[in-house]
């Protein structure tokens, strides 16, 4: 919605606090950034909930005993790559580069989908080995918060499809490029979470 | 609109310079944010299996890693600075942070306080330090 | 595999008297007034210019009927609990047993906290600080929507429940291990962890877009320090739902995987830890009756500035006071649960945080002393519920402050006390708020005013019943009576649960009043209508739209210079000679498009909470989809706005200032 204030120029000097609705890149872009505060704080409440139950084994396996860093380690340079050709991706929408864009996108695809089939390889090996999330509370913590992260993930793949579909359909009109920079946001922002992740789970977990 | 030198989305960089300008800068900017990154979480990985550390700091030290990361991933990805156009972008990261720190570390001084309060249970079931 | 998984006849409680009889009513009531609606052809008209609203008027109104009506359901749910502890004495038991009582009062504090104060608060937010702000919308219409119909969704649900399967009977915090699944088999706490996290979504969704409404789109000039009372106190309230939601979002999915897939979070085994769950559960908790009372102090700021006739007193203190209560309400989460077993020195500090969290609301209540004395007060419903307000709050807080003190706490923490204290906080804090900016804004949302002489008896009613109703509770909670018990041995309580029971009629009385005055108002419509659009002789900036406002709100968004910009307007000279409407020239408007986007999704979100509480797989997964296909939709779609033409606006001025005119 554009709302349409009759000034006829913007004299200098005024702050933004007095400048009138802001333009809706800024708009969406700043509630976007407000529900990713919002998502780091439900990471928190997991986080939380990690930290109390992580000593709490039952009997059963403890960090020490299933983390395999060297996996983590490969997840990691995944997930951070494909930030990385997600900041390409920004560059190219933002020379509004079609050919740019989807090869970039399909980069940053492929990183995240090869960092969810590391994980879910990891998933499924700890279960095999009667490490499940029914097994004990830190183990329940540990797929909750992981695995919360890895739904992230999932969702973002998602969406990044949906994203290339409708560059395909619309190009890049303003309505698209506001919700690309918004999925650039969320996929950063992923690679934060993801860096306490692999610390707090994983580097500090491994430590006996 | 009135959006230009007043206020920046969160996640654009700074104001738009030639395309041709912005794009090479901006590539620049990934990259250094990049290395950076794969620096520092080498560095992490290192500090945990090390053992030329001394032991009991070492948990600090991943802390001060990971927060010294997520500042490069939020200066070279996110775009977030400390100019007058940023102030609600920073201001909000401001309070999400603070509400972490205190529900994380809220939880785990009140829920470790009561824990130590606790008869000791009878089989060995429950937290263990 | 049975594909209706739980679900069969047996979920519907045959055997059950008084839940039949209400079931039977409620499910009557609906179908007689969809009938209705339907056989009037009233049902194109509904969807056009409601279901499908992102208006955020319509919206704000959506909430408010929701709201009332689920205080209908709380209410007699409050009812039935007074009438069978006055009865329930020595060695009687009363006509509701255990397992129904036990559903009554965690629907009553479920439903009340959930879907009476929350959509109350959010329905008076969404009606007024879009118009407060000088603007047109929220920063996300269609998302606003989307936010009522989950709401909307988690309600549905819940009234569920009372006709197929059951509600929880663990008190409406869930605590486990008594909502774990060992405990609590039946799907009653399924019911209520899946309207929760729906209807919790749609709330997040409104924080996001309210922090965003108020930092990012307000009207030309209007910098911080001239925003209204009441959008400062909403920014505060939403910055602690964007902070609070999500820890509950997580514990209540921890609850739900603990019940679901065998998870061990919080079960006494297997490493759970029980307490984990009341610490996260109150980190969300306490902020949330701060999101609550907040508004409702936003809206008493308003009330009194506006009916004394005098500029709020100390803006900037209140200004103040607000932000400190929104910081400090994140840090005294553990007062509701000094009795879990923390030393003294953890005690100690929230005992200490929680008196503090006093100090900022005491300035609050002088600034509004102070608003009032010099100023020539007009006795309307709205002071009268701001000064019943006043007079109530400041002893319940007081009794706040008492239980904030560990020791104390001990001694009194989960007794009829407790109860009382925050049946005294919340009512008159929250609930007579509500009516006051129901009333208050009532004439701007539809065009004429409420009746006085009503509006005044149903005050007089609360006033009265509430404290006849919750007074004895302190004394029998002082005795030693705990809360929620269906019956009890101590025959020396009774009387003061009969003078509650007694309080509690009378409050019935002060909703009937509030019936009436509705049908009353609507009757005499034309001699109360509000013409001029400002019928109080308001300060702020909605109250120079007409009433009640078109679509695109302001034809110019206002050029704002100060705080209380309409009352300045109207006190200079140039504003009253402003150019005439017939000389000025307008331009056409983008206003956002209506969308089936929010109903279509809440519906879906209905299969899949239903779904999931009986364990229906197939539809729960059906329901995803059809969620994520709707989406689809809306994200594809080529028209986001409709453009009101510069002539309709021109001539909608026009003809007001016509009728205006003397």
């Amino acid at each position: 919605m554009s709302l349409t204030a009759t000034l006829d120029g913007v004299p200098r000097g005024i702050p933004a606090s007095e400048a009138g609705p802001a333009s809706k890149r800024i708009v969406v872009a700043y509630g976007f950034w407000i529900f990713l505060l919002s998502d780091i704080i439900m990471f928190s409440a997991l986080f939380a909930a990690y930290a109390v139950l992580v000593h709490a084994t039952a009997g059963g396996p403890s960090g020490v005993q299933l983390f395999n860093q060297t996996s983590v380690a490969i997840e990691t340079v995944c997930l951070l790559a494909s930030s990385y050709t997600c900041g390409l991706m920004s560059l190219a929408i933002a020379r509004r580069r079609r050919f740019l864009t989807y090869l970039a996108a399909a980069a940053t695809f492929a990183l995240g989908a090869a960092f969810l089939a590391i994980e879910l390889r990891e998933f499924a090996g700890m279960i095999a080995r009667d490490a499940t999330p029914q097994r004990s509370g830190f183990l329940s913590a540990f797929f909750t918060l992981v695995g919360c992260h890895g739904l992230h993930v999932t969702a973002g793949l998602v969406w990044l499809i949906v994203m290339m579909a409708q560059v395909a359909v619309r190009g890049f009109h303003d309505v698209v490029q506001r919700r690309l920079q918004c999925f650039a946001l969320f996929w950063h922002f992923l690679d934060i979470v993801w860096v306490w992740l692999f610390t707090v789970v994983y580097l500090m977990g491994v430590r006996p | 609109m009135t959006d230009t030198s007043y206020d920046r989305a969160p996640g654009d960089q700074s104001a738009p310079l030639e395309t041709e300008e912005r794009g090479s800068s901006g590539l620049l900017v990934y990259s250094i944010g990049l290395l950076l990154s794969l620096i520092l979480t080498a560095t992490s990985f290192w500090a945990a299996n090390t053992t030329l550390l001394w032991e009991p700091g070492i948990p600090l030290g991943l802390a001060v890693l990971a927060v010294a990361q997520m500042g490069i991933h939020l200066v070279f990805f996110l775009h977030i600075t400390t100019g007058p156009d940023n102030t609600n972008n920073v201001l909000a990261l401001a309070f999400g942070m603070l509400i972490v720190t205190v529900v994380v570390t809220g939880s785990l001084v009140i829920m470790t306080n009561l824990n130590d309060n606790l008869m000791p249970p009878a089989e060995p079931m429950h937290m263990q330090r | 595999m049975n594909p209706l998984g739980k679900l069969d006849w047996s979920a519907i409680p045959f055997d059950q008297p008084i839940i039949m009889a209400a079931s039977a009513m409620m499910v009557l009531g609906i179908a007689f007034v969809l009938g209705w609606i339907v056989l009037k052809g009233y049902l194109p008209y509904l969807w056009r210019e409601w279901l499908t609203s992102v208006d955020h008027k319509r919206i704000g109104v959506m909430y408010l009927v929701l709201a009332m009506l689920m205080l209908l359901r709380g209410f007699t749910d409050a009812i039935m609990m007074r009438a069978q502890q006055a009865v329930a004495a020595g060695g009687a038991q009363g006509y509701l047993p255990p397992e129904h009582f036990d559903q009554i009062f965690s629907a009553h504090g479920t439903i009340m906290i959930f879907f009476v104060a929350m959509p109350l608060v959010i329905g008076l937010m969404n009606f007024a600080v879009p118009l407060q702000l000088g603007i047109r919308d929220v920063a996300f219409p269609t998302l606003n929507s989307v936010s009522l119909w989950l709401t909307a969704s988690g309600i549905l649900l819940t009234n569920l429940s009372l006709v197929v399967g059951e509600f929880a009977k663990t008190g409406w915090v869930a605590y486990p291990p008594l909502s774990e699944l060992q405990f609590s088999p039946g799907v009653g706490v399924d019911y209520y962890l899946w309207a929760l996290q729906i209807s919790g979504i749609g709330t997040l969704l409104t924080g996001i877009n309210f922090v965003t409404t108020i930092l990012k789109t307000r009207a030309p000039g209007m910098g911080y320090m001239r925003m209204p009372v009441f959008c400062w106190t909403a920014l505060a309230s939403n910055l602690l739902i964007v902070a609070a939601f999500p820890v509950l979002t997580a514990t209540l999915a921890m609850l739900l995987l603990d019940r679901y897939l065998g998870f061990h979070f919080f079960t006494t085994d297997a490493g759970g830890n029980p307490m984990m769950y009341v610490n996260l559960f109150w980190v969300w908790g306490h902020p949330e009756v701060y999101i609550l009372v907040l508004p409702a102090f936003g809206v008493y700021s308003e009330v009194v500035a506006t009916f004394s006739g005098k500029p709020l007193f100390g803006y900037r203190s209140m200004v103040g006071a607000s932000m400190a209560i929104c910081v400090i309400a994140y840090l005294v989460w553990l007062h509701h649960f000094f009795t879990m077993g923390a030393g003294a020195g953890v005690n100690a500090f929230f005992g200490v945080m929680s008196m503090i969290i006093a100090v900022p609301t005491g300035v609050k209540i002088f600034n509004w002393m102070f608003t009032m004395y010099g100023g020539r007060v007009r006795f309307t419903a709205p002071i009268l519920w701001t000064i019943g307000f006043m007079v109530t709050f400041v002893l319940g807080g007081l009794t706040g402050v008492l239980l904030a003190v560990p020791p104390a706490d001990f001694q009194l923490h989960n007794s009829l006390f407790l109860v009382a204290h925050f049946h005294h906080v919340i009512i008159p804090g929250v609930v007579f708020g509500a009516f006051a900016g129901y009333h208050y804004w009532f004439p701007k949302a539809f065009g004429f005013r409420l009746d006085e002489r009503w509006g005044k008896a149903s005050f007089w009613c609360w006033f009265v019943g509430f404290h006849l109703a919750f007074m004895p509770l302190y004394v029998v909670g002082l005795l030693g009576m705990t809360r929620r018990m269906q019956h009890y041995d101590v025959v020396s309580w009774q009387p003061w649960l009969l003078l509650a029971a007694g309080g509690a009629v009378i409050i019935l009385a002060g909703i009937a009043c509030q019936a009436v005055q509705l049908v009353v108002s609507i009757r005499a419509r034309e001699q109360l209508r509000d013409v001029t659009g400002d019928p109080w002789n308001g300060r702020t900036l909605e109250w120079s739209t007409p009433s009640p406002p078109p679509a695109w709100n302001y034809a110019v968004l206002p050029q704002v210079g100060e705080i209380d910009a309409y009352w300045q307007a109207k006190q200079s000279p140039r504003g009253r000679e402003a150019r005439p409407a017939q000389a000025r020239e307008y331009e056409a408007i983008d206003m956002p498009r209506n969308s089936p986007t929010g109903f279509i999704t809440a519906f879906f979100a209905v299969i899949t909470g239903f779904a999931l509480i009986w364990h229906i797989w197939w539809m729960a997964a059906f329901g995803v989809l059809g969620a994520f296909v709707t989406l689809l939709f809306f994200a594809f779609r080529r028209q986001e706005e409709v453009e009101i033409p510069a002539v309709e606006i021109a001539r909608f001025e026009r003809a007001r200032e016509r009728e205006a005119a003397p």
